[in-house]
């Protein structure tokens, strides 16, 4: 019986993660970048490298969204909605840093009005370096985040999240 | 039945949800029905404290920070840098370096039109013209990054000069790549001027005189499609525009339609610059020698970037660190405009005008909220709603 339950959810399970490693919807959020990660992920989109051949789509609500895409150094009257958006996604939800600035603040590191990095708000699966990242990199980073659903094990901590929209928690 | 029609009042914010911009904004458009009444724009969304860290570093260190200013238009904004920062030391770079200059300039503004006409074409629902020149485009990226070594963020210019020298095989790619596009740029240029569908949204709308575009101080390609000739690379040349003087493109008609015939001509003019420029490059040094320490004055830069004037200022006190900088983008002269300009419109037409100016538009995440009298909590549509509203709008007028 019990091993009856486990093929079932077996089964869903793997019908999930075919589903989502087919098809990702990705949203894209800037949070005070200076465009130019911005632009390369338009460009991934667009013909040249088409990133749609992968069943990516972009998708403008983050309530239908897999995978977060983010660029820039997140500045303060942005880091709030960054927040709002990562809350609105559903689970398993997927984060990605595209650029040097979404990694650590990049140039912008130390400036008053920057939170350096996504990972100081919200938790984050993968990161793409450059400034800005190539496409050809964007799409592996994306591939390498698609593997990584099939492996077990991958979990976000819900905790974070709480601690990420206390204010107060987030300054300390 | 209560025939009696109370005037309706709606408050539309879209933003702030916009920071991908050198001037990301939230607008506030109050609409009677379908028209727009009032516009406000609040900025200061993607504010990074640029200026305020360009204190904090050194001169050389800086020409990297204020790259970043804008991913898009990143030369001109160190372009500007340099020429400002080389005027406080008296040094000038030399001709071939100021000739690469602006090779690079009229590149980066051939890639932002490119870039622009998509996302525009996007605004209005037409996706495949968003695709093609977003294909079309990835040429000028080919010569870029074969030239530079970079897609985005060049790095051309160090202070004192610019950082790589053309070779024979460059300058044919170059040219390889021009014709191509010259002769795709026909192709939109056509499209654009002709296509029923697209002049529907473009043919009359968002008219601006050219006493509105003086008043309102709008810059570049929105100003010369209202008949301003305004042109920096004219009225005061710099690095190479002495020697490589460009026409100036005016339409007097001010609308949509106008703005993406200025600038789809004005593409005519770089590709024609840039053969000029391989033609007769000049010979010699790249770089000037650059002291590290900056005597101390002031120095203000005027250069036209792909939106239009960008203006630097720069304050040294003689150390190896600006004492002040102030930048002065383009955008943000326009968007005075965007606002007199929707007032009279359609709900729908918003996202045009919007992208007329060129507001350094690659965004997509805003967020639009609708009020009424009788329910103050309003109602919230994303940017992509009220992009569809005006699609939808259109067809709708179609039938
Ligand atoms: S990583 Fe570089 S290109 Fe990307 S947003 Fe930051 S400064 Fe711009």
């Amino acid at each position: 019986m019990k091993s009856h339950q486990n093929f079932g959810q077996q089964l869903l399970k793997s019908l999930k993660d075919w589903a989502r490693v087919s098809s990702p919807w990705v949203l894209h959020f800037n949070t005070g970048s200076c465009n130019g990660c911005d632009i390369e992920i338009l460009a991934t989109l667009t013909p040249r490298y088409d990133l749609e051949r992968l069943g990516v789509k972009l998708q403008a609500s983050p309530r239908q969204a897999d995978i977060l895409l983010c660029t820039g150094p997140v500045t303060r009257q942005a880091r709030e909605r960054l927040v709002r958006i990562y809350a609105q996604m559903p689970e398993p939800k997927y984060v990605v840093a595209i650029g040097s600035c979404a990694i650590s603040g990049g140039v912008f590191r130390g400036c008053y009005n920057v939170m350096d990095g996504i990972d100081q708000v919200i938790p984050v699966s993968a990161y793409i370096p450059g400034c800005p990242p190539r496409p050809e990199a964007v799409i592996d980073g994306l591939v390498k985040v698609l593997a990584s659903i099939h492996s077990p094990g991958h979990k976000i901590p819900s905790d974070i999240l709480e601690g990420a929209l206390d204010p107060e928690k987030v300054a300390a | 039945m209560n025939t009696k029609q109370e005037p309706q009042r709606f408050v539309i914010p879209i933003g702030p949800q916009h920071p991908a911009l050198k001037e990301p904004g939230n607008f506030q458009f109050t609409v009677d029905g379908e028209i727009v009444t009032k516009a406000i724009v609040r900025l200061g969304y993607a504010h990074r404290g640029i200026e305020k860290a360009a204190e904090e570093r050194t001169w050389i260190q800086d020409l990297y920070l204020i790259e970043r200013v804008c991913g898009i238009c990143s030369h001109i904004h160190a372009l500007a840098y340099c020429l400002a920062v080389e005027q406080l030391a008296h040094v000038e770079a030399p001709p071939r370096a100021q000739a690469i200059r602006v090779l690079v300039a009229e590149l980066e503004r051939i890639h932002s039109h490119f870039l622009w006409m998509g996302v525009s074409g996007h605004e209005a629902g037409f996706d495949t013209f968003f695709m093609y020149s977003w294909r079309d485009r990835e040429r000028v990226m080919n010569i870029l990054e074969k030239l530079t070594g970079n897609r985005v963020n060049y790095s051309a210019n160090v202070l004192g000069g610019v950082k790589f020298d053309l070779d024979q095989e460059q300058i044919a790619s170059i040219r390889g790549g021009i014709d191509f596009l010259e002769e795709r740029t026909r192709h939109y240029l056509d499209v654009v001027a002709t296509d029923f569908m697209f002049l529907q949204r473009t043919r009359g709308i968002g008219v601006m005189s050219r006493a509105q575009a003086e008043i309102m101080g709008a810059v570049g390609p929105t100003a010369r499609a209202s008949n301003v000739a305004r042109d920096v690379r004219k009225d005061a040349p710099y690095a190479a525009y002495k020697e490589y003087p460009v026409d100036i493109i005016l339409d007097e008609r001010g609308d949509l339609e106008a703005r993406f015939e200025v600038r789809l001509k004005e593409l005519f003019e770089s590709f024609h610059l840039i053969r000029k420029i391989l033609d007769t490059l000049p010979g010699g040094e790249l770089t000037a020698r650059m002291p590290r320490k900056v005597p101390a004055g002031e120095a203000v830069m005027r250069v036209e970037a792909p939106r239009g004037e960008l203006l630097y200022f720069i304050r040294s006190n003689g150390s190896d660190k600006p004492e002040r900088l102030k930048i002065r983008t383009p955008t943000i002269c326009n968007l005075t405009s965007v606002v007199k300009l929707a007032i009279g419109h359609q709900l729908a037409d918003v996202p045009m005008i919007l992208a007329g100016i060129d507001p350094c538009f690659s965004c997509n995440d805003r967020s639009v909220q609708i009020r009424t009298s009788n329910d103050p909590d309003g109602r919230m549509l994303s940017w992509d709603e009220l992009r569809q509203h005006g699609i939808d709008f259109y067809k709708r007028l179609e039938k």
